[in-house]
Order: structure tokens, then C-alpha cells, then sequence
């Protein structure tokens, strides 16, 4: 019987008007908000912890304040401004065991005939300033072999940009690329990491790339430092910003710098998305909201269009609860209805948002990601709350009296 | 002859805001069983009044009913529905079949309310549609019949779960003479051939030929009563 009232469901909604349709508005949104969400949230997570799973917790980064920051006045956040006097000051601070600098610049990349506008990573020339920055990124070669002392034109590269990531044709050892015009040989292609940023560098030598690319012998982009072993990273943190504060004569709070470790990092990229989720999650439930009440609100609509219709089925044999069964189920489905097609927008916004992420951020980090019970779930909840906001009105029609109710016109 | 329905000194009062209306006052009659009844009477007269509570439709203000022996003031409301399904067959002047339903469906319609599975009731349901000579309109909406072709879809629905009494309020008032002529022919057939009760409500004298019993209604009380 129950299925028939599905079917009697099915059958009024594919006769309701485009108004009562349009009340599913709020429903399809916070679906759509809810599988968005959860479908990138997750995503989103799992490469974050990827990328930051194996660099340890006794590494710092210091770089300068970057552009994009809210904080300080326009103009202070110009490039780099960090020199090799900033490494000095900061191999002085007590806990500090290791400096390494690196640039990382944008460059004119070649290859077979190809141009690209890119960017490329110089690696230190001194063997501990090398071991530190391989250290901090974990580089470890699937074929050839990292930079060695005395190395000029050579580079190692990212497997995405040896495997067809960048150019059409795949890069092999022992190849030549070209970056502004100056020749050099591919010696190394580095595993895959599953991190999209180290997947995608090129690496040269520091010596090498401050002559090819005229850059003053001080500057640096990246300063890594390695701690020394039992010492808090924290402190030691703490510690080189007042060091370098001092040595820039700066104020507290008018850093042109900022120092981070991959611990920070994360958990800053943690709270940013937490904060998304929870203005998402706001959003979805207020839509949610509104769209049981809309349904709510249609159903009562509904039980006084087709007072009539209840009449004539109370006077064949109808009971209350009949009635209450086809009105409640009338308005699961048009939740369900309203979740089906949020699904799709839901799933359509986030491929999306992965693809201009892609585009325009260059980053894979934005993943989508659609578990089967992401999909039941969200169908499940909305045809829940059909039912549940069209319970009143259900009840409402159900115990309406039959003579009255026939007498509707 | 068995009696099946029972209205002793029946009251019906409606309240419109401060008006109350008597639509029954002390009403007496008794419905036997497989008897063709004709309830007659001048509009406003109670008649609809009357024959909602042989159908269980409605319940009184005072005075009781009597249905099978049951005093049907002792029945909760999905008592008296189920009555309604499995005993009762209304036909109404405005057919009030279901608009989004086709024949068919509307023929099928009071079944699923007795839980009759699907196979059976398509079965039924188009069976009776032959019955009433609308085999070939089984796929059409209501508006797309006319008015005597509704009205023989409702004889049908009425026929769904096999009822002992047809209730029929002025079956033919929205309907021509002619296709009103065919609408009586058909609760005749019913009445002779299937041994149905039925109780027909009509203000129209030249249709009252066709009952065994005519009762007269004004004021809420029957005022006159023919045997034929
Ligand atoms: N649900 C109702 N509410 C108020 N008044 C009603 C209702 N039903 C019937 N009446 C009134 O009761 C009287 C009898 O109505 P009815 O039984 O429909 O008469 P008939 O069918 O003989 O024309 C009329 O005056 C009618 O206006
Ligand atoms: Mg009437």
C-alpha cells in the first residue's frame, strides 16, 4: 500500500505547478552547499596532510611577508628582501644548527621547441646548505641523480614535469632545457611525491642561476633553517624573529618577514578551512531551513487545493491515516526531489572549483571527492525533511471532515 | 426484507457563525436490503443531509443510526471509513472523480484504500469500466469525457470494492435527459441484475418511475412516503 502512495506522490508531484517547484529552492541549495562541501572539505584535507605528512617538526622557514597577506600597509610587501646578512643573523641565534638559502624565481623554460613561463628553484652549492634544503623537501630521485659540488648547467626536475605535465613530449635524462636562453642538462627526476608543488619544480644549481638570471650575489627568496636536536622549533622561531627584528630595527608587529614551520602551516590551512566549513554549514542549514519551511508552506497550499480531492477519498473508503501517509510522502519526495538536483549542482560546483583552482591557482590540492554515502546520505536527509516539514500540513488534511471537505469548491 | 440501515429521530444542525441551521430534524427512515430508494424533496430540503449519514459520510447532531445492528456513534472515524470503502458505493452529482487520475486509476482508486494489490485491481477496475461500456476510454483524464461518460466512471468507482449499497445524489443533475436516461439504466441494471440497495436522491419526478419506494422529504423530516 505504502508503495502506492508513492506512486500517488510521484503521480501530484508531475502535476504541481512551477510555483510549488520553486519553493524547492532552499533545499536544492543546502544540498548543493552540503555536498560541495563535504565533497572538496575532504579532499581538501586529505592532500594538505599529504603534503605536510613527512617534513619534520624541527625545520623553520623564513620568508618575506608575502603580497597576498592583509596584514601591514600597501608597498611593504614588495619581492624578497632577504639577503645573505639575514642568514648571518639567524646562524647566530642559539639553537639554530644549519642555514640554507634559495631563490625562487619565475623563468622562460624550454624545451624541444616548446616555451614556458615557470618557475625555478635554485639549490644551495655548499654541501650542508644542499643537505638541509633535500632534507626539508625530502627530494629523493627516481632516475639519475640530485646536484653535486662543482655542478653549473645542470637541473634536476619533478616527475610531472618530466612525464608530459608540462611539455608535450617527455623530458628524459640527460636532455636539454633551456631556462633564459642558457643550456642545461637534466641529471635527476624526482619520484612522485603525491605533493603537486614538488612534483612541478626545477631545480638548478644557486651559483648557476644568479649569473643566468643577473641576480645580486646578497639576495635570497627562502631561508630554510634546520634546529638542533632536543631544542623547541618554537622558541628557536621566536628567537630569530627578535634577532631579525632587531638587525631591521623593527617594531613587534611590523615584520616584513614571517617564519613558519610545516606544523604552523597546516594548522593555519586547518583553521582556514574549518572557518569555510562552518560559514558553509551556516549556510546550508539556514537554507535547509528555509527550504522546509517553503515545503511546509506548498503542502499547506496543497491540502487546501485539493480539500475536494480529500473529500472524494475519504468518501471511497479513506482513512486518516491514508491520507496522512499520501500527503507526508507527497512531500518527502518533493525533498528528495529538491536534494536530487542539489546533488548534481553540488557536484558540478566543486568539479568546478577543482578545475579553476587548477587553471588559475596551478594547484592539484583541490581534489573533489563524491563517497557513495555522501550522495544516499544527503538523498535520505532531504527526503527527511520533506516529510518532516510536511507532517503539519498532512495532518492538517487528514482530519478535515469528509462532508466539509466535499462541499469545497 | 432485511433491513440494513436504521436513522432513528435524526438530528443535523450546522452552525454558521451565529445561525444554526436544522438541515435534519427528527428524521425517520430505514434502507432494506436490495430495495431501489428514491429520496425526494425541494433543495435545501436535507436530502443530502439524509443520505450522507446512510453512508456513514456524516455523523449526527442527536438521534441514532443504525448500520448491520451497529450503532455506528460507537465507530471511530477509520471504523466508519472503512465502512465507507468496503460496504458503501457514492455517486455524486459533480462525479468528483480525481482530475489527475485516469479512468482507470480513478476506478482503482477506493481498492488501494483495502489494500487490494495491483494485478487484482487493474483487473477489476477495467472489468467494471466494461461494465459501464468505457473499456475504450480506460487511458482518459476526466476532462477528457463528458459529462455522461464521468458520470459512468463514477458508477464504476463505485462498484471497486463490490459494496452493498450504491448511494447516488442526484446522479443525473448535471446531466442532458439522454445521457441522463442511460446514468439510471445503468443503476437499474444494478439494482436487477447485481441485487445492489440503492438509495437515489433526485428532484426530478420523472425519474422516480425506476424506484420501488419514494420517500419525501421537507424540513428535514419525511413528509410523505409511496410504495410501488
Ligand atoms: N456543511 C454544512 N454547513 C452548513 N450548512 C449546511 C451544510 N450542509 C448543509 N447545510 C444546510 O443544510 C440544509 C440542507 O442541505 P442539503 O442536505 O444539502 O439539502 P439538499 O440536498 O436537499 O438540497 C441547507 O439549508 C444547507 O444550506
Ligand atoms: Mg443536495
Amino acid at each position: 500500500m505504502i508503495k502506492d502512495y508513492f506512486k500517488v506522490g510521484i503521480d501530484n508531484l508531475f502535476h504541481r505547478k512551477l510555483r510549488s517547484w520553486l519553493t524547492m529552492v532552499g533545499i536544492f541549495i543546502g544540498i548543493a552547499a552540503v555536498v560541495g562541501l563535504i565533497s572538496l572539505g575532504q579532499g581538501m584535507k586529505e592532500a594538505i596532510g599529504n603534503v605536510f605528512l613527512n617534513i619534520g617538526a624541527d625545520k623553520l622557514v623564513v620568508q618575506a611577508k608575502s603580497g597576498l597577506q592583509f596584514a601591514g600597509p600597501p608597498g611593504t610587501s614588495a619581492a624578497s628582501n632577504l639577503t645573505t646578512h639575514d642568514m648571518d643573523v639567524i646562524k647566530r641565534v642559539n639553537g639554530v644548527e644549519q642555514v640554507g638559502a634559495r631563490l625562487i624565481k619565475p623563468v622562460k623554460l624550454e624545451f624541444s621547441n616548446e616555451v614556458k613561463f615557470y618557475f625555478a628553484a635554485s639549490m644551495p652549492d655548499d654541501d650542508e646548505g644542499r643537505e638541509l634544503v633535500t632534507d626539508v623537501n625530502r627530494y629523493e630521485t627516481e632516475a639519475g641523480r640530485l646536484l653535486k659540488r662543482g655542478d653549473k648547467f645542470k637541473a634536476f626536475i619533478g616527475s610531472n614535469v618530466a612525464n608530459k605535465g608540462i611539455f608535450r613530449k617527455r623530458v628524459e635524462l640527460g636532455n636539454t632545457i633551456k631556462i633564459n636562453d642558457a643550456e642545461f642538462e637534466v641529471v635527476g627526476i624526482l619520484k612522485k611525491s603525491g605533493n603537486p608543488q614538488q612534483d612541478r619544480v626545477v631545480i638548478i644549481p644557486e651559483d648557476t642561476m644568479r649569473q643566468v638570471l643577473k641576480i645580486d650575489r646578497k639576495k635570497v627568496d627562502v631561508i630554510a633553517v634546520q634546529v638542533q636536536k632536543g631544542v623547541d622549533a618554537n622558541k628557536v622561531a621566536d628567537d630569530i624573529e627578535r634577532a631579525m627584528r632587531r638587525d631591521r630595527d623593527l617594531e613587534l608587529g611590523k615584520e616584513d618577514f614571517q617564519i613558519s614551520t610545516p606544523q604552523q602551516i597546516l594548522e593555519t590551512l586547518d583553521t582556514i578551512l574549518t572557518m569555510v566549513e562552518i560559514v558553509l554549514i551556516g549556510i546550508a542549514a539556514i537554507s535547509l531551513l528555509v527550504g522546509g519551511i517553503g515545503i511546509a508552506n506548498t503542502m499547506y497550499t496543497a491540502v487546501v487545493e485539493r480539500t475536494k480531492e480529500i473529500g472524494i477519498m475519504k468518501s471511497i473508503g479513506a482513512q486518516n491515516k491514508d491520507i496522512l501517509l499520501i500527503f507526508v510522502i507527497e512531500s518527502g519526495l518533493l525533498g528528495l526531489a529538491g536534494g536530487a538536483i542539489g546533488i548534481v549542482f553540488g557536484i558540478g560546483l566543486s568539479k568546478l572549483v577543482e578545475y579553476l583552482a587548477f587553471a588559475f591557482l596551478g594547484t592539484s590540492l583541490i581534489k573533489a571527492f563524491f563517497p557513495w554515502y555522501l550522495i544516499v546520505g544527503s538523498l535520505v536527509f532531504s527526503f527527511l525533511i520533506g516529510t518532516i516539514s510536511g507532517f503539519f500540513p498532512a495532518r492538517q488534511a487528514a482530519s478535515l471532515k469528509p462532508v466539509d471537505a466535499l462541499r469545497y469548491e | 426484507m432485511r433491513q440494513i440501515i436504521k436513522l432513528q429521530d435524526v438530528w443535523k444542525t450546522y452552525k454558521m457563525g451565529n445561525i444554526e441551521v436544522n438541515a435534519l430534524q427528527g428524521l425517520e427512515l430505514d434502507v432494506k436490503e436490495g430495495e431501489f430508494l428514491a429520496i425526494m424533496g425541494p433543495s435545501g430540503s436535507g436530502k443530502s443531509t439524509a443520505v450522507n449519514m446512510i453512508g456513514c459520510l456524516d455523523v449526527p447532531t442527536k438521534g441514532k443510526i443504525t448500520l448491520e445492528q451497529h450503532d455506528i456513534s460507537k465507530l471511530s472515524e477509520s471504523e466508519l471509513a472503512q465502512i465507507r470503502g468496503r460496504k458503501i458505493g457514492f455517486i455524486f452529482q459533480q462525479f468528483n472523480l480525481i482530475p489527475t487520475l485516469t479512468a482507470l486509476e480513478n476506478v482503482m482508486l477506493p481498492m488501494i484504500f483495502q489494500g487490494v494489490d495491483e494485478e487484482k485491481r487493474k483487473e477489476r477496475a477495467a472489468m467494471l469500466l466494461g461494465l459501464v461500456e468505457l473499456g475504450d476510454r480506460t487511458n482518459h483524464k476526466p476532462t477528457e469525457l463528458s459529462g455522461g461518460q464521468q458520470q459512468r466512471v463514477a458508477i464504476a468507482r463505485a462498484l471497486a470494492n463490490n459494496p452493498d449499497v450504491i448511494i447516488a445524489d442526484e446522479p443525473t443533475g448535471n446531466l442532458d435527459s439522454k445521457t441522463g436516461a442511460i446514468v439510471l439504466d445503468f443503476l437499474q441494471k444494478l439494482h436487477k441484475k447485481e441485487r445492489k440497495t440503492i438509495v437515489m436522491v433526485t428532484h426530478d419526478a420523472s425519474l422516480v418511475k425506476v424506484a420501488e419506494r419514494v420517500e419525501f422529504l421537507k424540513d428535514g423530516k419525511i413528509v410523505k412516503s409511496l410504495r410501488r
